[in-house]
């Protein structure tokens, strides 16, 4: 499915070298000449990244070319994987993404089931609602939630500021509308008589979710499961708010906190840290492309 | 959630065994079913964003401490102060400029690679979508020693054109434009492969029949296919606009606000109000003037996804 929509289209518009016309041949010269600024503009940062994580601070500070490693090194991946901040920042980040993926898989996928395939009473109205829930953005909602936790250990005497876990409560409320949203869309586009026909049979909605509906459906949910990963590997705003101690901290507020003392930047550490925290979103993305960007374009293609 | 889901079927298939063909017990069953499943996602949304949404407003009446009831006081202190109408200024100029050079770039950048022959097609996708996939957060630290003042590659290859070293970061209007450019950056990755699906939905025919009537290449364009793809760019643009609009990792590291507040937008400010300086109440107020675009752009969005619905 995935691959359809990416693939489909593309070998139409081959046309045999040899016989192509003359505009043809230019127009994608022009393609491959701006295709090529554009691809150096969008890899320029995480080359420099690289570039940077190579080098001794001494390299970096002094007044050479800064495009070109001199010295290669290793120091800075040294230093950053052997020291136990950044070693924790990294299992953090690891541990709330796992557990928000599996938290947002077991609340959406049943949900988008239920939404693509049994019509009920509100179910149209609850799916706009999904969506709708999609667009409220984190920045409108990190104060009231700051508050109510505040509230919340008033009461109860549970602190959940300043403890990691109290991500896995809040990136659910980014995800999981998001991964029902494009799961309803995906969902829909499967065969009807697939699951009617175990109903028939006598299966219960449940199994008919666990053993035909969600074997069929697997490139739709492994979509939503990169998403699901990346949006939550990225967060910035949430843990940045509700966690402040060192050992609390997840990758991305880690490496800005701890590595920036005041004004002094350690460039050669931070872009290794960087590099290193957006190494897992990549590799994913090297492997799955596809169904990531099946999962971009289903959310807003199929209404 | 799994059992609970299992239980009234199970119960419902063992008890009574002879008459359960009954239609209206079925469809009983089955909403009860779906009722279980949708169960946790209504409850997350509600406690979790629903509340805190409308607890935000009720936040905004308060005063610092938030022990005495303000009515709109949060609201007329903002109006009163300059730095907010500098926000509001610059929210709009960030989030419009940002939205139109994405739109643009991400058009463009489609066409070419939709021109291209299939086979190396894949490969350049994947290079132009880098930057979407890496978090913007460690994206941005790259730019932002990119655009370091004294030792910046950008300042140090521009030199060699004889273009002075440029504050980057430092300066109201180059600060801007930095912000605006991550932001792009970021971003245009998202329209191109959204244009791109779209590009590759347009039957091959229309365009034949459009050369058969000799049509250029640009009357190619206006006639196929922006009206193919109108839907996709309108979805596209206000979902992107939403996103931009309340944009917060770029500017907190890029520039925190600075200089002299003057690349502030409405999130990073209710930051710097609300957690940094402690008084929630005002932040939520300034976070609340996000929700009129918000509400918006939702509004036109819900029409399209609707409207498209029902063609299909």
């Amino acid at each position: 499915m995935s691959t359809v929509i990416v693939d489909k289209a593309a070998p139409r518009r081959t046309v045999k070298y040899g016989s192509m016309s003359r505009d043809r041949t230019w127009a994608l010269r022009w393609s491959y000449f701006f295709l090529t600024l554009f691809a150096i503009f969008s890899l320029v940062p995480p080359l420099y990244m690289l570039i940077t994580s190579l080098k001794t601070s001494a390299e970096i500070s002094a007044a050479t070319n800064p495009w070109w490693v001199f010295h290669p090194t290793l120091e800075n991946y040294i230093g950053l994987l052997t020291s136990n901040q950044f070693l924790t920042f990294f299992r953090n980040s690891a541990f709330v993404s796992i557990f928000v993926v599996t938290i947002t898989m077991l609340i959406s996928v049943p949900a988008a089931f239920a939404l693509a395939r049994m019509r009920f009473w509100g179910s149209a109205t609850l799916a706009t609602g999904v969506f709708l829930t999609y667009l409220i953005p984190d920045t409108l909602l990190f104060l009231p939630l700051f508050k109510m936790f505040a509230v919340f250990s008033d009461f109860t005497g549970i602190q959940l500021i300043n403890r990691w876990y109290v991500l896995l409560i809040v990136y659910p409320t980014l995800t999981v509308p998001f991964c029902t949203w494009i799961m309803i869309g995906y969902f829909a586009s499967i065969p009807k008589e697939l699951d009617e026909a175990a109903i028939i049979d006598g299966a219960s909605w449940f199994q008919t979710l666990t053993r035909i509906f969600i074997p069929v459906a697997m490139p739709g949910i492994i979509a939503a499961t990169i998403f699901a990963f990346t949006v939550s590997w990225a967060q910035f705003l949430y843990p940045l708010v509700f966690t402040t101690s060192t050992d609390q901290l997840v990758l991305p507020v880690g490496i800005i906190t701890s590595l920036i003392k005041g004004d002094v930047f350690n460039w050669g550490q931070i872009m290794t840290g960087a590099l290193l925290g957006a190494a897992p979103p990549l590799i994913i993305y090297a492997f799955l492309m596809d169904y990531y960007i099946a999962g971009l374009t289903a959310g807003a293609t199929k209404g | 959630m799994a059992d609970v889901a299992l239980q009234p079927n199970k119960a419902g298939a063992t008890q009574t065994p002879r008459k359960r063909s009954s239609l209206h017990k079925a469809l009983k069953r089955k909403s009860t079913a779906a009722f279980l499943m949708t169960l946790p996602l209504i409850l997350l949304i509600a406690i979790l964003v629903i509340y805190p949404a409308f607890y935000s407003l009720h936040l905004a009446t308060l005063n610092k401490s938030m022990q005495r009831f303000v009515g709109l006081g949060n609201f007329e202190f903002l109006f009163k102060r300059e730095t907010f109408w500098l926000v509001v200024k610059q929210s709009c100029i960030f989030a419009i400029t940002a939205v139109v050079f994405k739109a643009l770039i991400g058009f463009i950048v489609a066409h070419f690679v939709h021109n291209l022959p299939a086979k190396g097609q894949r490969k350049w996708r994947g290079m132009l979508l880098v930057p979407w996939v890496i978090p913007p957060a460690m994206s941005t630290l790259a730019w932002l020693w990119l655009f370091d003042p004294s030792y910046s590659a950008f300042n140090y290859t521009l030199s060699f054109f004889g273009v002075g070293p440029i504050s980057w970061t430092g300066e109201p209007g180059w600060a801007r434009f930095s912000v605006i450019l991550v932001n792009i950056w970021v971003g245009a990755p998202f329209f191109m492969i959204m244009y791109l699906a779209s590009l590759k939905s347009v039957p091959d025919q229309l365009y034949e029949a459009a050369a058969i009537d000799g049509a250029n290449w640009w009357q190619r364009i206006w006639y196929v296919t922006l009206p193919m793809m109108r839907n996709i760019i309108a979805i596209t643009t206000l979902f992107s606009l939403i996103v931009t609009f309340a944009n917060f990792d770029i500017v907190r590291i890029l520039t925190a606000g600075g200089p002299l507040d003057h690349t502030h937008i409405f999130a990073t400010w209710a930051f710097r109000i609300g957690i940094e300086g402690s008084d929630i109440p005002l932040g939520a107020s300034v976070s609340l003037f996000m929700v009129p675009i918000l509400a918006i752009a939702a509004v036109f969005i819900l029409r399209d996804v609707n409207k498209r619905g029902n063609e299909a």
